[in-house]
């Protein structure tokens, strides 16, 4: 009993840090339809430029905004200069993106080298809240589903009640008729673009809070991405809520009761979805 | 002036024959039987695209298959000298695994079409990974499988750089006469139907999931012999062998070579194989990704068709036709 609760927090800390990760995913695919491949590679450069900012301030709020605000500019570069001149040819988009993702991961590891980096987190985030039957959990793990929660309530007010929100959901549905009645696309795509790369920019230095950040941390946030979206739904916000609760539960429960098999759990999660939702639990057909 | 291509495959058949006459063991071995095995992998994939209009990223996870079931059959370091099976069975035991590996990625992807096709596929190969990766109790988890015994015939070493190099030039020669065998008998047929157009075949009766399907076995077998000889050429697997370079760099191959044509699979090892072992002369040893992924990135970019593509273009272009064979990829 002791163990599976425990076992099921963390798997909601893991869903936490997985939705994060896997939002910016879906957003990007909603809006643009492109397959992100690099996701991986803005959560790890989130991650290190947000550990190298902590390190020169000192701070962790700033190192938050740091990786955040990185992983954004590049990846609204990626946007600008290499995916959109592609719009509409999904599958060279996302070969763009895996060529990146190799570039990446070589050239921060020339940068970091093959170390794992820890952050200092601040004092109030450390300790552990008393909890019935588990005795205690670390305060930080449950902050981490507090800001899951908080991004997914922003996320869903930015897309239902502002006007940026408005034109994102009217380029999801038709992105010629939006560029028809004179709203700047391309400018709206880099834009969201950017708001996804943030948010796995964000994930990046929260993820490598709780755990850490080593090279090929970038294909286990993508793996975790692709699999939270194809559960969930491309594209659907509430779809990567419950992907990833999903998927992180599956994960932590499969390693406590079997840890050399657990991955098969999520892979069979995957392949019931396909079989049975082939757009997953909240998609619809492109 | 043109050439005969029938002059032109004897030219190629017996330079690939001479060649290792002439080569030194590194360049019978490392560049050429090694882009031969690398090629193979890659010819799955270039099947796969070319005719059945489906991109399956799983492909090196289908090789790393039938590499750890030959692996498991075979007489390796931590199994005393013992093989569970002769050499034989064990290979044609790989193949099976590796095949049926194929069918039932394939039975899974196909529920998905083009972008939605690589992600699932994707998805499936890191799962192998992490799978073999944390299996210690078969797959000897992170170590995986070393020294592994490669079968001697007639008191000669498979491994021996010659037979190595012919024995992986037959295998490549075989395989590529089956593509291109399939893709003109009724099944190769229907499958590049089902690429142009699934509707319509389907209305002809056609049940297009079975042909995708029967198409993944295909690819599961040519990847499954690529397995094979990738485990001898290495000595040994381990998950990194499936990890996401290994199953990035087997679509590097098949775009740097060109997704249009199964010889672009070949072309494409020859080059990448060439760029792995002299990039340290380019950017230094350490570089060498930085190096392929720019490459590959430019080539994406430049010439979405790879290098098949961009020869068939320029020779267009010196006859002066405006159709100069472009190829677009239904995907």
């Amino acid at each position: 009993m002791k163990l599976l609760l425990l076992a099921s927090l963390n798997g909601i800390t893991l869903a936490a840090l997985y939705f994060i990760v896997a939002s910016g995913f879906t957003l990007i695919f909603g809006m643009m339809r492109v397959v992100n491949l690099a996701h991986g590679s803005l959560y790890l450069i989130g991650a290190y430029l947000g550990h190298d900012v902590a390190a020169l301030s000192g701070s962790f709020p700033l190192a938050l905004a740091g990786g955040a605000l990185g992983a954004a500019l590049v990846g609204m570069a990626i946007h600008y200069f290499l995916l959109d001149r592609y719009q509409g040819d999904d599958l060279r988009q996302a070969l763009v993106t895996i060529g990146l993702s190799i570039i990446a991961a070589d050239l921060l590891l020339a940068r970091y080298g093959g170390l794992s980096y820890q952050f200092e987190l601040p004092e109030m985030f450390y300790g552990s809240m008393p909890m019935p039957i588990v005795g205690g959990y670390p305060i930080f793990r449950i902050v981490l589903i507090g800001l899951a929660i908080a991004v997914y309530l922003a996320l869903w007010l930015l897309v239902q009640r502002t006007r940026f929100g408005i034109m994102i959901r009217a380029g999801v549905d038709d992105r010629h008729m939006l560029g028809a009645i004179g709203v700047n696309v391309p400018l709206i795509s880099t834009l969201v673009f950017g708001l996804g790369a943030a948010l796995v920019g964000f994930a990046g230095v929260v993820g490598s809070s709780a755990l850490s950040i080593a090279p090929g941390e970038d294909a286990r946030y993508l793996l975790s991405s692709l699999v939270v979206v194809i559960v969930g739904g491309m594209g659907s916000l509430p779809g990567a809520a419950i992907g990833a609760l999903l998927i992180g539960l599956a994960e932590q429960i499969g390693l406590a009761y079997f840890p050399t098999y657990s991955i098969i759990l999520s892979f069979v999660i995957m392949v019931a979805v396909l079989a049975w939702r082939p757009y997953g639990l909240l998609g619809r057909p492109a | 002036m043109t050439i005969s291509p029938w002059v032109g495959r004897a030219l190629l058949a017996s330079a690939l024959l001479v060649y290792p006459h002439l080569a030194t063991d590194f360049w019978i071995v490392s560049v050429g039987a090694y882009a031969m095995v690398l090629g193979i992998i890659a010819l799955s994939l270039t099947f796969l695209t070319a005719y059945g209009g489906m991109i399956s990223m799983a492909q090196m996870a289908t090789a790393g298959a039938a590499g750890y079931a030959l692996a498991i059959f075979s007489a390796h370091s931590a199994s005393a000298g013992m093989a569970l099976l002769p050499w034989p069975w064990a290979v044609a035991a790989a193949i099976a695994v590796g095949t049926l590996t194929g069918i039932l990625i394939g039975i899974v992807a196909v529920r998905s079409q083009g972008i939605y096709m690589l992600m699932s596929t994707l998805a499936i190969a890191m799962i192998m990974f992490y799978l073999a990766q944390q299996n210690t109790t078969i797959l000897h988890g992170f170590d995986g499988f070393s020294g592994v015994a490669v079968p001697r015939v007639g008191g000669v070493s498979l491994r021996e750089p010659l037979p190595f190099y012919f024995l992986c030039l037959t295998s490549a020669a075989l395989l590529y006469a089956l593509v291109i065998y399939l893709v003109r008998v009724p099944f190769g047929l229907v499958i590049q139907g089902i690429r142009d157009d699934p509707l319509r075949m389907a209305s002809l009766g056609y049940r297009v999931w079975l042909h995708q399907v029967m198409a993944f076995a295909v690819a599961g077998f040519i990847a499954a012999v690529g397995g094979v000889l990738s485990l001898w050429y290495h000595g040994g697997i381990s998950p990194g062998s499936i990890g996401i370079t290994a199953t990035v760099n087997v679509l590097i191959v098949a775009v740097i070579g060109g997704l249009g044509h199964p010889r672009g699979a070949f072309i494409g090892a020859l080059v990448f194989v060439l760029l792995q072992n002299f990039a340290v002369d380019l950017v230094g040893s350490n570089r060498y990704n930085t190096l392929i992924g720019f490459v590959f990135l430019v080539i994406v970019m430049a010439s979405p068709d790879g290098l098949t593509g961009l020869w068939r273009r320029l020779r267009g272009m010196r006859k002066g036709s405006l159709d100069g064979g472009v190829v677009t990829q239904k995907l």
